[in-house]
């Protein structure tokens, strides 16, 4: 297919030409049960390399999920291309991609018990029996779920519904596993702890892998590298590090919890007219510093105190410190000052 | 593939659905080859039709209104609460739905004769006699579908409205009878359609100078020979049956909708609550109305059958099964009873083939969502072509297939000889009911798991095998007990079409209990009774498998 856009690069100059995944000017419309199209993603251009795990951010209705859905041949692609190790991917249905797809909600047969769910693409791969048994195990055992393999899996929880379908999506060793938004529908604190456990499970397996996500903490616990996309469009494509200390744009810096973007100048002893970001961890109190502001409410979690106070000349900022069962909390209406941690105030742009 | 598998249905039900009853409309809007309305003035101009016409309309309307108004009761008791023997009550109500219309007729007669236990009421033959066999039919329907829905409803709605201080009975109203609008409404239209076209029902209990469109056109071409206004009140039909399909459609829609919205895991069913201080005025109510009606509407005219088949004109014994080996009384049939069941259970067999295949087909190709915006139109427009046959009256496909099926299409053959005639009109009648329990469960499966399995390598034939196969059989097998039940009952088409000396057992009993003697009637009763016990066990056998499938009726 050739590109409807003229691509800002060349392909042939990037490092990694050739090697893994490779997206160019990708559009892929999206279309409603009604009939009504919408450009979901617009001339995107991404690169996954082998091994690597690449979080894919974005804000719901961002096109992170249609993106994903080309990627695996669900959808269609309007215009551009997709590639393999260099290899044109259009045409190439999607049982014969070699990638693997999973749900935010499982989608775990409901049919066969856990064992079965899991030896599903070891089956279509024609795998011999003994060799998928033996594969299953190892996969039960390496979700934590050794035991569970005759479970019918209308008895499993939340949880265990996702850990086996990750299992299964990773039982026949696909090239490129495709997350899309798999632990949204759990609990936060399971959330977290999944999170690492799936983070654990695509390096020690070596897998590929893309891991859509709406939630940033989330994408900074699994990827190598982060995407940030909204409307269709690529913002910034860095490491985790990277994208908090050095966000491309507002828009990124207000999607990864910034709240105040001001000119560099009105910092005390900055002088710049560049914009900068505000966010937690920018300020702190000090009875010394050279900012005043007004607390407007502050809260307990989990071992810190988060102080939401109206800064003079900038807005709301939050600021978080740590908590201590002796120390005064500052209380809503309070004058307090603060000072600015210049390394957690990113420049944008 | 895909061609292949929408081809064979739209051909068989082109061939026998859209090509008899085209040929009926058309003989009743053309006469000799030139577009004439003087078939519909003459019909229209006769006082008749218009009684008929009215009588239709006040009987759908009436038997609807009150099987909704008992159904509901009853499916709040037999789907939200919990009491010894609900499994058995839930199984004994569906039994009335699958009875061949003939045996009900039969015993609504015998229980409101004269001489029969309401005979008292003097109902004989009167509307309100009709209209009672009709709720027996279809209060199972409302019970189900309403009670089918009501069970995956969130209590927690009316337990919100209760905590913010509304009384039982205002909870119900303002929250819960609202959200059972859509279940209501399609349980409704799917009533008024099966009141609407009634026939055999119809036939055995409404006394002289009752008649329905129905029975009129029965009347018209096997009495009068007016084949021309048979036809001309076809159309009548077809319209009547058009408008209720379309508001079935439209409250069905609604109601997969709201059942998509949510679908909460698993429903708490409550406890009865009849005495004591936690007493219920509503559950005392529901248990009431349920009570009556499953004593007095349902039990009582199928204990008097069975009774009265046993009382012979030389006192009570098995004399009415023995003679049953006989052609009846004054050689009132031309083949034994038994034979005509013999007969039945082989047309039944054909027929549940011929309806599972087509209707499997059509179930499959209408749950397919395509990409292309040109094949989903086609795929829907198919989903409206496919359940045309469920509302046309099977009385209009036998006499569709009696004037259409006379060298079909120019070819120098007569079909209307052939032995699988009686099969095929059958099958006509019974697909709609296999297309509506099969389709339901093949949409509920998520398009997603679908993707799931061709992404771990499932070619699209794999995922049709590994993935719809298992999870839709169940429903499959229980549309063949459906199929199998309905065809043995079968009574609208077949009385138009079955050879006198190939009767089955339907048409066999309406013939012995239009003939004079109390063996004739004695024999009718024994092989109602007999009818009824197969179709009940093919049914009960059928419903083990409904556990979990979610068919419609």
């Amino acid at each position: 297919m050739t590109p409807q856009h003229p691509s800002p690069t060349d392909p042939s100059s990037t490092t990694s030409a050739g090697r893994g995944l490779a997206v160019r000017d990708l559009v892929v419309h999206y279309r409603d049960d009604d009939g009504t199209t919408a450009t979901a993603v617009d001339g995107l251009s991404l690169e996954v390399e082998p091994g690597e795990v690449l979080g894919l951010l974005g804000p719901s209705g961002s096109g992170k999920s249609s993106l994903l859905r080309a990627v695996a041949g669900l959808e269609p692609a309007s215009s551009g291309s997709i590639t393999w190790d260099g290899a044109d991917l259009a045409g190439v249905p999607v049982h014969r991609r070699g990638f693997g797809l999973m749900f935010q909600d499982g989608q775990l047969f409901p049919h066969r018990d856990v064992a079965a769910n899991v030896a599903f693409g070891l089956e279509m791969a024609g795998e011999p029996r003994a060799r998928r048994r033996e594969r299953v195990t190892e996969l039960l055992e390496l979700v934590g779920l050794g035991g569970f393999a005759d479970r019918a899996v209308s008895t499993l929880s939340g949880g265990e519904r996702q850990r086996v379908a990750l299992a299964r999506s990773l039982a026949p060793r696909p090239r490129l596993l495709l997350l899309d938004e798999p632990l949204s529908a759990l609990d936060r604190a399971l959330r977290e702890r999944l999170a690492a456990e799936v983070r654990e499970a695509l390096t020690t397996t070596g897998t590929t892998a893309v891991f859509v996500t709406h939630d940033h903490d989330e994408a900074f616990a699994v990827a190598d590298r982060i995407a940030v996309m909204d409307l269709g469009h690529l913002l910034q494509v860095a490491r985790p590090v990277d994208l908090w200390h050095r966000p491309a744009s507002q828009r990124v810096a207000e999607f990864l919890g910034y709240e105040a973007f001001v000119p560099a100048g009105v910092l005390p002893g900055v002088e710049d007219d560049a914009l900068v970001a505000l966010g937690p961890g920018s300020l702190r109190l000090d009875p010394a510093g050279d900012l005043r502001g007004t607390v407007r409410s502050a809260g307990f979690r989990r071992g810190v105190v988060e102080v939401v106070v109206e800064v003079e000349g900038i807005g709301p900022v939050t600021v978080v410190e740590p908590s201590a069962p002796d120390r005064a909390v500052v209380g809503p209406g309070e004058q307090v000052r603060l000072t600015v941690d210049v390394d957690a105030v990113p420049r944008l742009g | 593939m895909w061609g292949l598998a929408a081809a064979v249905p739209l051909a068989f039900l082109g061939l026998f659905f859209a090509l008899p009853v085209g040929s009926l409309v058309l003989r009743g809007f053309v006469a000799d080859g030139g577009l004439d309305l003087g078939g519909f003035a003459e019909v229209f101009g006769r006082p008749r039709t218009w009684r008929i016409i009215g009588l239709t309309l006040a009987q759908a309307t009436v038997g609807t209104a009150i099987a909704v108004l008992v159904g509901i009761p009853g499916a709040y008791l037999l789907y939200r609460c919990q009491f010894r023997g609900r499994a058995a009550l839930r199984a004994f109500v569906i039994v009335p739905f699958v009875l061949p219309t003939v045996v009900v007729g039969v015993a609504f007669r015998s229980v409101l004769a004269p001489s029969g236990p309401l005979g008292f009421l003097d109902w004989d033959g009167t509307f309100a006699a009709v209209v009672a066999a009709l709720v027996f039919f279809n209060y199972a329907v409302v019970v189900r579908t309403v009670g089918g829905f009501w069970a995956h409803l969130d209590p927690r709605a009316e337990q919100a409205a209760r905590s913010l201080g509304a009384p039982p009975w205002r909870a119900f109203l303002t929250v819960t009878l609202p959200a059972l609008t859509p279940a209501i409404a399609s349980a409704a239209s799917i009533v008024f359609l099966f009141c609407a076209t009634a026939f055999g029902v119809v036939l055995v209990l409404g006394g002289t100078g009752y008649g329905t469109v129905e029975t009129e056109i029965w009347v018209q071409t096997t009495q009068f020979l007016d084949l021309r206004a048979a036809a001309v009140l076809s159309v009548v039909q077809l319209v009547v049956v058009a408008v209720a399909l379309g508001t079935a459609g439209r409250a069905r829609a609604r109601r997969e909708r709201a059942l998509q919205l949510g679908r909460p895991e698993r429903v708490a069913h409550r406890r009865l609550a009849l005495r004591g201080p936690e007493r219920s005025a509503g559950d005392l109510l529901a248990v009431g109305v349920t009570a009556v009606v499953v004593v007095v509407l349902l039990a009582l005219p199928l204990v008097t059958v069975l009774v009265r088949s046993f009382r012979t004109p030389t006192g009570w014994g098995l004399g009415n099964y023995v003679n049953l080996g006989t052609t009846g009384g004054s050689n009132a049939l031309s083949v034994t009873v038994w034979e005509a069941g013999l007969n039945s259970l082989r047309i039944a067999v054909d027929a549940t083939v011929m309806a599972v295949v087509v209707g499997g087909l059509v179930a499959l190709v209408v749950s397919r969502r395509p990409r292309g915006r040109g094949t989903r139109r086609a795929v829907r427009a198919l989903d409206a072509v496919f359940m045309l046959p469920l509302g046309v009256s099977a009385v209009t496909v036998g006499f569709g297939f009696l004037i259409a099926l006379d060298r079909p299409l120019g070819l120098d053959v007569d079909l209307r000889t052939h032995p699988l005639l009686i099969p095929v009109a059958q099958a006509v009648v019974a697909t709609p009911l296999v297309v509506r329990t099969v389709l339901p469960v093949l949409r509920a499966i998520d398009s997603r798991l679908h993707e799931a399995a061709a992404v771990l390598g499932a070619s699209p034939g794999r995922v049709l095998r590994l993935v719809d196969w298992p999870i839709a059989a169940r429903s499959l097998g229980l549309a063949v007990g459906l199929a199998f039940a309905v065809s043995l009952g079968e009574f609208g088409a077949t009385s138009f079409l079955a050879r006198p000396d190939r009767p089955t057992l339907p048409v066999v009993i309406f013939r012995l209990i239009g003939r004079p003697g109390a063996e004739n009637l004695g024999m009718a009763l024994a092989a109602s009774v007999l009818l009824a016990l197969v179709t009940a066990s093919v049914m009960a056998l059928t419903e083990r498998l409904r556990a979990g499938a979610a068919g419609e009726f």
